[in-house]
C-alpha cells in the first residue's frame, strides 16, 4: 500500500492503495466517482475512458503509480465545449440504450472533436473503434458526433 | 395465455393491502401519504403501485420491467401519459420493487422481463392506470370547483373547466387520492392518441442520466462499509472445491475474509482490486469427478452423428422421403451454431445487506419473483422479510433472466457466509462473465430439400441441440411432448407453403449451462430456415423476394414486411455491381415480423456489410423511435455475433475470456441502417429481440450472390480475434 494524491476533475484526492491498482478502481472504489465504468479490464472495450492531461486513456490498464501529478478528467468533470455539445447531441438523438458504455463513448467523442472539429465517418471510425457498445447504438453515436460537430460550428 | 386473459383487476392493479387505496400514490416532499398507514408487511411487499404524482406536478411511473436499454421506462410512461393526458415533460420513470402480485408480467404470471413482452403485456394495463388516475384527478377538481366532472377537460397536464378555472396535477393529487378508483376506466379511441405512435413527441426518459455518468448501476453501489466479493469458480463446468489454501490471499491488504461457498471460494475485500488480487492468489484444488469433460470438438462429432438420423418428430406434413424418392434436385445443408456468451457491457453483479432477520437486495434482476424467493430461501427468512429492488442494468440480452436464479442464489450464499450486518457487492469480472456459462446453446440443423419443376416440393430439418428450459420452472409451459419448444421455434412453423415437410429434434443433455440469448431459438432457426429457403430458391431459379412471396399465401404479415423492405431497399434482384451483392431474410419472433435486406462486399477477412434496410411489423407502434433504435441495435448485435463470436469449450473449460478472443462488433463495422415501421392496428408486440434473427441469414444470402457458399459453420469469420 502507498499513498497517492490524484488530481481528478481539478480536485485533489488522497488514496492509499496498492501501487498497481488500476486508476479505474481508485476512481471508482476509493474516490467514489462511478460514472467511469468497468467493462473488460484489459483495454479492449473503452468503458473506462478518462483523460490524463487531456489525452484519452483506458483507466483499467493504467496503474495509479504511473499518474504522478497529471490531471485526470472523468465524465463527471467533462466541461469542455466539445463535451457539452456531445452530451447535448447524445440526448437529442436518444443515443443510449443500456447506457453503460456511454461515459466512455462520450469521453472519446469529445476528445475527437477537440482534435478534429469536423470529423468524417472515417475519422469517427478511427477515433471510436476502441469503444465497444454491446447494444450496438453505433448508428446514433455516429450521427450524434456529426450533430455535435455541427452545433460547434456556429 | 394472452394479455386478454387477464382482466383488469382493481386489486392487482390499483389497490394493495386491506382497503388501502394507493392506486394513485401521492407523495409530498418524497414522503408517502396514505389514508391509513400501510402495515409493515405491506411496506416490504408493496410500498406503492404504478404512479406517483407529486406536488411539483411530476408523474413518476413505476416500471415493473427492468430497463436495460430496450426502453420500458419510456414505453410504460408513454402508455400512462397518453390516457392521463399528461404533458411529456412532466413524466418520469423508476423501477418498481419486487412484488409478484402487483407487478407480475401478465403473460408470465410472475414479475419478470423477457420474450419481448414489456409493451405487449402492459399495453392495456398501463393505459388503464393512466385513465383511472385521470378520472380521479377530474373528480377531485370537480369537487373543488363544485362543477360536474363531465364539464372538465384535461390537456397536456392541465385540468380545465369552461368557466376558466384550471389547475395542474400536483395541486389536485392529494385530493384525487381520496376519490374512488374507477373499476374499468374508459380508454381513448386510438384515433385520438397524442403520444402513442407519434413521431417526435416522446423522448427517452433515461438519456440524460446515461449521458452524464449519473445513471446508477449495480456496480456503482457504494453504500458505507460495502465489501466487494469475487468468487473463484471451477474452471470446468460442474467442478467443485476439493480443498483450498487462502493464506496468500488473506495477506493482501484490504482483504477482509475468504470463505468457501457452494460454487467456489469467495474473497471479501474493501474494493475490487484487492479482491481480484487476492482471488488470483488462492490455491484451489478442484474435484472434477462430476464435471463436464467434453469440449466443442467432441460435441460437434456427437451432434453431427445424431443429426444423420431423424430425431423426435415435431411436425410432419406430407411425406418428405417419398418426395425425395420422386426425384428432382436434392439440396442438403448442415448448419453448425456455436455457444454464444451474452457479454453485456456490465458483467453480472448483485448487492445485498442482510441483518439476520431481514435483507435488502438491489441489482438488475430481470426475474424478480424467482430471485426474491431464492434469496429468502437461502437466508431462511420469509419472502416478506426480503426487499428486492431492481435497478438499471448495463445490458442483458437474456443473461440476467435466470430460471436457475443462479446469481441471486450466489449473492445470498456469499452474504450468508460473510455473516449478518455486512453489505456485500458480488462482482463478476469480464472473464467470470464470459466463462460463466449460460450460453446460447451449441447446435446443428441438418436440412434437406427438393426442388422440382421450379418449386420447393420437400423440406426437412433435423435439429440437434440442448434444452434451455429443462429442469426449470418454465419447463411446464415451454415443453411439448417432452421437447423444448424453444429449441425448434421458427423451424416447425416456417412461413412458406411446402407440401412435404418435416421438423424433428434430438434433445441432448450437456453439462454446459445454457440460457435464452436475445431471440432465443430464433438465433439459429432463423438462420437455418432463411439461408436454406434462399438456397432452394436459387436452385429453383427464383428471385429471393418474389420466390418467398409466392409461398407466403398463409403468412400475410411476413409478406407485408417483405414487401415493405423490398420497397425501402428498391429491391431489383440481388443486384450485383462493383463487388456488392444483396441478400434478404424475414423472420417472425415473439409475434413481431422483421424483414431485412443487406448489401455487402467481401473484404480480406470477411464480409463488409455496407447497408441494411429493415421493415418491422410489431402491431401498434407505441414508441416509433425506440422501435427504430431496437432494430438498429438488434442488427448490430446480430451482425457482430454472426460474423465473429464463438465460445469454444476445451474439455469442459470455456476458452474465450474477454473481448480480445470473443470479438464484438465495433463502430467501423456498423452498417448504415434504414428502418420502416409497417402501420398496423394489431395488438402491440415487442421489439427487443426480433431485430436480431434476420441479419445473419441476410448476410449469408448476399454472400451466396457473390458466388460464395452460404456459411455452414458459424461464426462466418472463423477464429476471429482483435
Amino acid at each position: 500500500m502507498a499513498a497517492f494524491t490524484l488530481k481528478i476533475n481539478s480536485q485533489n484526492h488522497q488514496v492509499d492503495v496498492d501501487p498497481n491498482t488500476p486508476l479505474l478502481w481508485a476512481i471508482r472504489d476509493n474516490v467514489g466517482l462511478t460514472g467511469t465504468k468497468y467493462g473488460c479490464g484489459v483495454a479492449q472495450c473503452g468503458a473506462c475512458t478518462v483523460y490524463v492531461d487531456g489525452q484519452t486513456v483506458r483507466s483499467c490498464s493504467l496503474p495509479v503509480s504511473a499518474i504522478g501529478r497529471k490531471e485526470i478528467t472523468t465524465i463527471e468533470g467533462l466541461n469542455s465545449k466539445e463535451g457539452a455539445a456531445v452530451q447535448k447531441a447524445w440526448v437529442a438523438l436518444d443515443v443510449p440504450q443500456c447506457g453503460y458504455c456511454q461515459s466512455g463513448q462520450i469521453m472519446s467523442a469529445a476528445a475527437l472533436l477537440g482534435l478534429n472539429p469536423k470529423p468524417t465517418d472515417r475519422d469517427i471510425d478511427l477515433a471510436m473503434n476502441g469503444n465497444i457498445c454491446r447494444c450496438a447504438a453505433y448508428v446514433r453515436i455516429r450521427a450524434a458526433i456529426h450533430g455535435a460537430a455541427k452545433s460547434l460550428e456556429g | 395465455m394472452t394479455v386478454h386473459d387477464t382482466a383488469f383487476s382493481r386489486r392487482s392493479i390499483l389497490k394493495v393491502g386491506a382497503g388501502l387505496a394507493i392506486g394513485v400514490y401521492i407523495a409530498r416532499g418524497g414522503k408517502a401519504l396514505a389514508q391509513t398507514p400501510p402495515a409493515a408487511a405491506d411496506v416490504n411487499i408493496a410500498p406503492n403501485t404504478f404512479l406517483i404524482i407529486k406536488p411539483d406536478d411530476t408523474v413518476t411511473v413505476l416500471c415493473k420491467h427492468i430497463e436495460f436499454g430496450q426502453g420500458p421506462f419510456t414505453g410504460m410512461a408513454t402508455l400512462v401519459a397518453e390516457e392521463l393526458d399528461a404533458d411529456w415533460s412532466q413524466m418520469r420513470a423508476d423501477h418498481a420493487p419486487s412484488n409478484p402480485v402487483l407487478y407480475k408480467n401478465l403473460l408470465f404470471g410472475v414479475q419478470g422481463t423477457g420474450g419481448s413482452s414489456a409493451i405487449a403485456n402492459s399495453y392495456e394495463q398501463m393505459r388503464k392506470v393512466g385513465a383511472a388516475a385521470r378520472a380521479m384527478l377530474v373528480s377531485a377538481a370537480a369537487d373543488e370547483w363544485k362543477v360536474p366532472a363531465s364539464e372538465i377537460t384535461v390537456e397536456n397536464g392541465v385540468i380545465k373547466h369552461r368557466s376558466g378555472k384550471e389547475g395542474r396535477f400536483g395541486a389536485f393529487a392529494e385530493k384525487a387520492m381520496r376519490q374512488p378508483v374507477p373499476a374499468d376506466p374508459k380508454l381513448k379511441d386510438p384515433s385520438t392518441f397524442k403520444l402513442i405512435g407519434k413521431e417526435g413527441v416522446v423522448k427517452r426518459l433515461d438519456s440524460a442520466i446515461k449521458s452524464n455518468g449519473s445513471a446508477q448501476y449495480t456496480l456503482d453501489i457504494n453504500d458505507p462499509d460495502t465489501l466487494t466479493a469475487l468468487i473463484a469458480r471451477s474452471p470446468r463446468f460442474g467442478g467443485t472445491v476439493a480443498s483450498f489454501d487462502a493464506a496468500a490471499a488473506l495477506a493482501v491488504p484490504g482483504v477482509v475474509d475468504v470463505k468457501q461457498v457452494p460454487n467456489g471460494v469467495a474473497v471479501y475485500a474493501k474494493g475490487f482490486w484487492p479482491a481480484k488480487t487476492a482471488r488470483d492468489l488462492l490455491k484451489i484444488t478442484w474435484n472434477d469427478s462430476k464435471a463436464e469433460s467434453r469440449g466443442t470438438p467432441q460435441l460437434l462429432t456427437e451432434f453431427r452423428t445424431l443429426s444423420k438420423a431423424p430425431g423426435k418428430t415435431v411436425k410432419q406434413e406430407g411425406d418428405v422421403d417419398a418426395a425425395i424418392a420422386k426425384g428432382g434436385r436434392l439440396v442438403e445443408a448442415e448448419y453448425v451454431f456455436p455457444y454464444l456468451a451474452h457479454a453485456p457491457m456490465e458483467p453480472l453483479n448483485a448487492f445485498m445487506k442482510w441483518e439476520g432477520d431481514t435483507a435488502s437486495a438491489r441489482f438488475g434482476s430481470q426475474f424478480p419473483t424467482p430471485d426474491h424467493a431464492a434469496i429468502a430461501k437461502v437466508l431462511g427468512i420469509g419472502i416478506d422479510k426480503v426487499h428486492l429492488q431492481t435497478i438499471l442494468a448495463g445490458g442483458s440480452f437474456g443473461r440476467r433472466a435466470q430460471q436457475s436464479t443462479h446469481v441471486a442464489l450466489e449473492l445470498a450464499e456469499v452474504v450468508k457466509a460473510a455473516g449478518p450486518g455486512k453489505p456485500v457487492k458480488l462482482v463478476w469480472t469480464r472473464e467470470d462473465d464470459m466463462r460463466g456459462g449460460y450460453y446460447r446453446p451449441f447446435g446443428i440443423h441438418r436440412m434437406r430439400g427438393v426442388v422440382r419443376d421450379g418449386k420447393i416440393e420437400a423440406w426437412s430439418d433435423t435439429i440437434v441441440g440442448q434444452s434451455i428450459m429443462k429442469g426449470s420452472a418454465f419447463e411446464a409451459i415451454t415443453f411439448k411432448d417432452g421437447l423444448d419448444s424453444t429449441a425448434y421455434e421458427g423451424s416447425h412453423d416456417i412461413p412458406y407453403e411446402v407440401p412435404n415437410f418435416k421438423c424433428d429434434l434430438h434433445q441432448v443433455d450437456v453439462g454446459i449451462p445454457v440460457l435464452w440469448w436475445r431471440s432465443v431459438g430464433h438465433t439459429h432457426t432463423g438462420y437455418a430456415v432463411e439461408a436454406f429457403v434462399d438456397e432452394l430458391l436459387q436452385a429453383a431459379g427464383q428471385d429471393p423476394v418474389e420466390g418467398r412471396l409466392a409461398m407466403m399465401g398463409k403468412s400475410p404479415r411476413h409478406a407485408g414486411v417483405l414487401n415493405a423492405v423490398a420497397a425501402l431497399a428498391d429491391w431489383k434482384g440481388a443486384k450485383i455491381q462493383s463487388g456488392r451483392a444483396r441478400g434478404v431474410a424475414v423472420v417472425e419472433s415473439f409475434g413481431t415480423y422483421v424483414a431485412q435486406v443487406v448489401e455487402l462486399s467481401m473484404g480480406e477477412e470477411g464480409p463488409i456489410v455496407h447497408q441494411v434496410w429493415c421493415a418491422v411489423d410489431c402491431g401498434v407502434a407505441v414508441n416509433p423511435d425506440i422501435i427504430r433504435a431496437q432494430m438498429e441495435g438488434g442488427i448490430g448485435f446480430g451482425l457482430g455475433h454472426i460474423l465473429y463470436a464463438e465460445q469454444t469449450v476445451d474439455e469442459g473449460r470455456p476458452v474465450a475470456g474477454n473481448f480480445d478472443a470473443y470479438r464484438s462488433l465495433r463502430i467501423n463495422e456498423m452498417p448504415k441502417i434504414d428502418v420502416t415501421i409497417v402501420a398496423s392496428t394489431e395488438k402491440p408486440t415487442g421489439v427487443g429481440e426480433p431485430g436480431v434473427p434476420p441479419i445473419g441469414p441476410a448476410v449469408a444470402n448476399a454472400m451466396a450472390k457473390l458466388g460464395l457458399a452460404r456459411p455452414r459453420q458459424l461464426p462466418i469469420v472463423q477464429g476471429a480475434s482483435t
